[in-house]
């Protein structure tokens, strides 16, 4: 059978179910047919997995039993840093190209309960380092609104496979802006949580103190329904917390600051910033206030993501030795099979990270760029907190630009760097943050998508789901 | 001013081999990158730690799973073996 896929949602899907218009397993394989044909081209999914229809059908097999919830048999993709036990999970990176999961991640645990059908694991930048997917060392992804474009990143492979109609929604991981870049270019809504809100046990640790693990979707809702789902306190995560941790009033009506020095930045392209007062001006429209605020330290945001991150990374990646799993490349000695395997193992921006965390960590250089970093960081997380004393949430573009052509930025690191300034500061502060599909610019005759960043406190998911929802007139549940 | 004497002590502290090209192209770009970063010596300096509104969270170490059950899975990633045990080079 024949299923248009193109509009549906999460909630629509459950209802087709449950009046068994079609099963599981009969909309897994329309998915899969999907992936067949454009897969080749967009190169979002790394492999779909050969057990979908067994795992469809144990949905099939729930709903009959009356067992059947929101999300059994809702066909999910997956980021390849996030573990499922016996599946391949590489991070995109050689060093661990045939590494099998002895576990699964908590996320994927909590979604495999409740009857999910995971189709495949999806194209990223190698551990997650990248705005564009084509730090992967497994060919680059194509962004389906413009094959001559990336798809963002590095969630770009779960964002692309959502875009391109090959899933009905996806897991990423944002460190600096991982979920909600990629998403706003493929035109997608990306949520990146509070930290600490979704466990990040079976997540391959970049930055541990920014990373988080987050949905992207087509509508606010399925992201709602994925990061309800995912949330929660759990005994392997120790910085987890539990859903009732924050307390943040859930209003009919709530105030958005925007941040002047956001709108004055520099570097951002005249018809995005265009887009975002027409988008401002669309909130207002939907009965928010909306006012000028100011964050006088995010200027300093990039400079000290672009610190601590890759100070975390160094420690984070140290554990890739050729010794215990993953890659091994023979050398003379053991401190020989540590250079090689690194050397070969690793590409060219984790390389380049790790040696920026080594140096930032080094002693004579610590005080000055770690310590004030982190010094920083408690600025800018002041700065929020005084925000949101009069505004519930902070609107700004998810990014400078539209989606970039393929090569582009590829010679030049620190301008690929300067598309995460918009992104990398809920991170620093660890705020939630959505990116909203709010239209698109013309480049080169193409349409390209935009989105709008909201930012809410610590615990406010809800906020940004409720404004969300509003901005894009999404009717509850539909 | 990054020299490549300090790319190649980078490499050595990091456990990473490198190319007499890549050592050029890094230390091109490192240099950029940390010329970027380094505006943050013109930030405010904070008055508190960031560290302080944290604490350590720890668990009990109780109910450990059941011995054996990962054993398999994990020892078939190990790159050597020989039976369970992990096989590693003479260190002395």
């Amino acid at each position: 059978m024949n299923i248009d896929t193109t509009n549906l949602s999460i909630w629509k899907a459950h209802e087709h179910f449950k009046r068994r218009d079609f099963s599981a397993v009969e909309l897994s394989k329309s998915f899969l047919k999907t992936i067949e044909e454009k897969n080749l081209r967009i190169n979002a999914y790394f492999e779909t997995y050969d057990d979908v229809e067994k795992q469809a059908k144990r949905a099939d097999e729930m709903f009959a039993a009356g067992e059947g919830t929101l999300l059994t048999g809702i066909p999910l993709a997956i980021k390849d840093n996030i573990l499922i036990k016996g599946r391949y999970a590489s991070a995109a990176s050689r060093i661990l190209e045939n590494y099998t999961a002895p576990y699964s991640a908590t996320a994927s645990h909590k979604l495999i309960e409740k009857g999910v059908v995971f189709l495949g694991r999806t194209n990223m930048d190698e551990f997650a380092m990248g705005g564009s997917t084509e730090n992967s060392a497994f060919g680059v992804t194509r962004n389906p609104h413009d094959e001559s474009r990336v798809p963002g990143g590095s969630s770009g492979g779960s964002a692309a496979a959502v875009a391109m109609g090959g899933a009905l929604a996806s897991l990423g991981s944002d460190t600096g802006g991982s979920i909600r870049q990629p998403a706003s270019f493929c035109g997608c809504v990306g949520l990146k949580p509070t930290y600490g809100r979704v466990s990040r046990y079976g997540l391959m640790a970049m930055g541990s103190s920014l990373d988080v693990i987050g949905p992207i979707a087509k509508t606010v809702d399925d992201v709602k329904i994925l990061f309800e789902a995912i949330s929660g306190k759990d005994s392997f995560d120790s910085t987890s917390l539990s859903d009732d941790f924050y307390t943040v009033p859930k209003k009919e009506k709530y105030i958005i600051g925007v941040p002047k020095e956001a709108l004055n930045a520099e570097g951002m392209d005249k018809d995005v910033k265009e887009n975002f007062e027409s988008a401002l001006k669309t909130l207002a429209s939907r009965g928010f206030q909306v006012k000028e605020i100011s964050l006088p330290h995010i200027v300093y945001s990039l400079a000290s993501y672009y610190i601590l991150m890759p100070a975390e990374v160094s420690s984070n990646l140290a554990r890739f030795d050729g010794v215990k799993y993953g890659l091994h490349v023979e050398g003379e000695n053991l401190l020989d099979d540590y250079f090689r395997t690194r050397g070969e193992g690793f590409g060219k921006e984790v390389r380049r990270r790790i040696m920026l965390g080594t140096y930032v960590l080094s002693a004579g250089y610590y005080d000055a760029y770690y310590n004030k970093a982190q010094g920083v960081r408690t600025l800018i997380a002041q700065n929020f907190k005084d925000a949101f004393a009069s505004v519930d949430a902070i609107a700004t573009p998810t990014t400078p630009s539209p989606a970039f052509l393929l090569g582009e930025k590829t010679e030049d690191p620190l301008s690929m760097y300067l598309a995460d300034i918009f992104t990398v500061t809920a991170n620093i502060v660890g705020v939630p943050a959505i990116s909203l599909p709010s239209g698109t610019v013309i480049r080169e005759g193409k349409n390209l998508p935009v989105g709008l960043q909201l930012m809410a406190p610590h615990g406010g998911e809800e906020t940004l789901f409720r404004i969300g929802a509003s901005f894009l007139k999404e009717t509850h549940n539909g | 001013m990054i020299t490549l004497e300090t790319i190649e002590k980078l490499a050595q502290l990091s456990r990473l081999a490198l190319s007499d090209s890549e050592k050029e192209v890094f230390r091109k770009e490192i240099e950029s990158i940390l010329g970027y970063v380094e505006q943050i010596k013109n930030a405010p300096t904070s008055e508190t730690s960031p560290l302080s509104p944290l604490s350590n969270v720890m668990r009990e170490d109780v109910n450990p799973h059941e011995t054996g059950v990962f054993t398999k899975d994990i020892v078939g990633e190990f790159p050597e073996k020989e039976g369970n045990y992990l096989k590693v080079k003479n260190i002395l």
